[in-house]
């Protein structure tokens, strides 16, 4: 029992080392944001072209797609699309076969690592632009473009809930990427796969509802709904009762799942290691 | 040897360095166009679901999709000098260099590196444009063709403005301002639907400030041969292409008044 609090502490440590340096970043942050804030605009007035003479009965309501935006907005960073640029370098210089002596499970390590690092990097830009578009975007009387808070405190707390698991799971699939990345000794295929499947299947590109109706059951049940689409159409109501209690229960399912898988490639990968460098 | 006949030069060279593995660029190249198509594959989604976006169809507003798609890429390639200006340049001292050279900066700049793997944007847009065509019946006369390169190039010339602009912000901050993105990427973005989708204050924006309208919109109306809902005159929309390099010329200017300001980061 003690060794597994003590590695746990490790853990922790680790996860609060790594959040903390991620912090300094405040300039790329401050300038991410002006640029997230554009695109949200433009996201926002062209679903209002968009549902202006369209018919009245959508997937998502107007108020509903604005709020799906502007959370793709503020959570943009938890979005998995690239492995952690620490261990790309580590495989480039081939330090990362000093990752094998230390008394700590790797996948752990990393996991912990790529969490601080996720989270780090999304709650600064999240507050700023939840004040923007919540606080600041209504008191100027563009209520209808701003961020409309949650239809009930149980969808807000679901919503809560399903924004922790999110960050697991993100992190979960930045791990198979750190992997992929190992296994290649090169980030440039993996990143690209990975920015390009995440933006589409996630739902940060066009919400997932819009996509035909052929596809929208194996869009609910793949591992990136978790990662935006889930999360957000609980929060605006769109999911909700038994449906988010599902969404939730998918998203557990596969964070537990990428996890095991995860852990089984790393034992793999790490025990046959084959490094750069001198 | 004249201005153009050295930036041949570089450009060669530059082309030249990136071939020496030309399996792997081309796989490079044609893995790139096909991933980042899922951005098409979002706009295809809307207009399946919605049909259409206040009375614009979906081939046409690809038009405006490759349009734009193909001025930026072809700006992404060749102006890369300034878009690396601040990290590399600025803040290692290494425009010091430049200024010793009896060339001007805005040549030696260009001819810094043609990065190739960002045609990728240019031949997804090309594509785009040869299907939307058939669709949308585009009457390919010499005037419409001469009309569509004047698009681009105008296009071109507004972007290597705003990458100009960029750099030469980072006179002053040293680091690069990424907040450039929001007119460069966010331009493109912006650029792919018709401006009439916008509201009035973010229209003007585009058609006065920063004028991606006048090298998107007007001009692919005109091509289109579609009525404008916004009343601009015809021979207006064929000419509005060279506000992009009225913008550049502008951009040049500054450029000039921030070398003025320069001091040097080196030791």
């Amino acid at each position: 029992m003690a060794a597994v609090a003590g590695s746990l502490r490790s853990y922790r440590s680790v996860f609060a080392a790594r959040f903390m340096l991620m912090l300094q970043y405040r300039a790329a942050a401050a300038a991410g944001f002006v640029t997230q804030c554009w695109w949200g605009i433009i996201k926002v007035m062209v679903f209002a072209a968009f549902y202006h003479g369209a018919a009245a009965r959508q997937p998502l309501s107007f108020q509903q797609t604005v709020a799906y935006v502007w959370l793709g907005q503020a959570f943009l960073m938890l979005m998995p699309w690239w492995g952690d640029p620490e261990i790309t370098e580590m495989v480039r210089s081939g330090n990362v076969s000093y990752e094998r002596l230390r008394p700590l499970d790797t996948y752990f390590f990393w996991y912990a690592r790529a969490l601080a690092w996720i989270s780090a990097r999304m709650v600064p830009r999240a507050a700023l632009m939840f004040a923007m578009v919540a606080l600041l975007v209504p008191l100027v009387g563009l209520r209808q473009w701003g961020l409309a808070p949650p239809p009930s405190p149980r969808a807000a707390a679901l919503f809560v809930a399903g924004l922790l698991m999110a960050v697991l799971l993100s992190g979960a699939i930045l791990m198979l990427i750190n992997l992929l990345v190992v296994v290649l000794v090169s980030d440039r295929g993996p990143s690209l796969l990975a920015t390009q499947t995440v933006t589409l299947l996630s739902g940060i590109l066009v919400p997932l509802p819009f996509f035909p109706g052929w596809m929208r059951t194996f869009l609910f049940l793949q591992p990136c709904a978790g990662l935006a689409d889930i999360p957000f159409r609980i929060y605006s109501g769109n999911l909700a009762g038994r449906l988010a209690l599902a969404g939730l229960v998918q998203m557990a399912v596969w964070i537990t799942a990428l996890i095991a898988i995860g852990r089984r490639l790393t034992e793999r990968v790490m025990s046959r290691l084959e490094v750069q460098g001198g | 040897m004249n201005g153009i006949r050295l930036y041949w030069r570089f450009l060669a060279a530059s082309v030249r360095a990136q071939m020496q593995f030309p399996g792997s660029f081309l796989m490079l190249l044609i893995s790139q166009a096909l991933a980042t198509s899922g951005e098409f594959v979002g706009i295809w989604a809307l207009f399946r679901h919605f049909g259409q976006i206040k009375g614009w169809t979906f081939p046409e507003v690809a038009v405006f999709y490759a349009v734009i798609n193909m001025s930026f890429s072809i700006t992404e390639v060749t102006a890369r000098g300034f878009d690396i200006f601040g990290p590399q340049f600025v803040k290692t001292g290494n425009f010091d260099r430049l200024l010793l050279r009896p060339r001007s900066t805005p040549l030696q700049l260009l001819g810094h590196e043609c990065r190739l793997t960002r045609f990728d944007r240019f031949l997804q847009g090309a594509v785009v444009l040869v299907v939307a065509a058939q669709f949308v019946h585009l009457d390919l006369g010499v005037a419409t063709i001469a009309l569509l390169l004047a698009t681009i190039a105008g296009g071109v010339a507004l972007f290597a403005g705003i990458m100009i602009l960029q750099a030469t912000l980072s006179f002053w901050t040293i680091e690069s301002l990424e907040v450039a993105n929001t007119l460069t990427y966010g331009g493109v973005e912006a650029s792919q639907y018709p401006l009439d989708v916008y509201v009035p204050w973010f229209r003007k924006f585009l058609i006065f400030v920063v004028p991606l309208a006048c090298v998107g919109y007007f001009p692919v109306v005109r091509i289109l041969g579609h009525h404008d809902s916004l009343g601009a005159p015809a021979w207006l929309c064929s000419v509005s292409s060279l506000m992009g390099f009225l913008f550049l010329a502008v951009a040049l200017r500054v450029w000039r008044i921030g070398i003025r300001h320069y001091c040097s980061t080196g030791s």
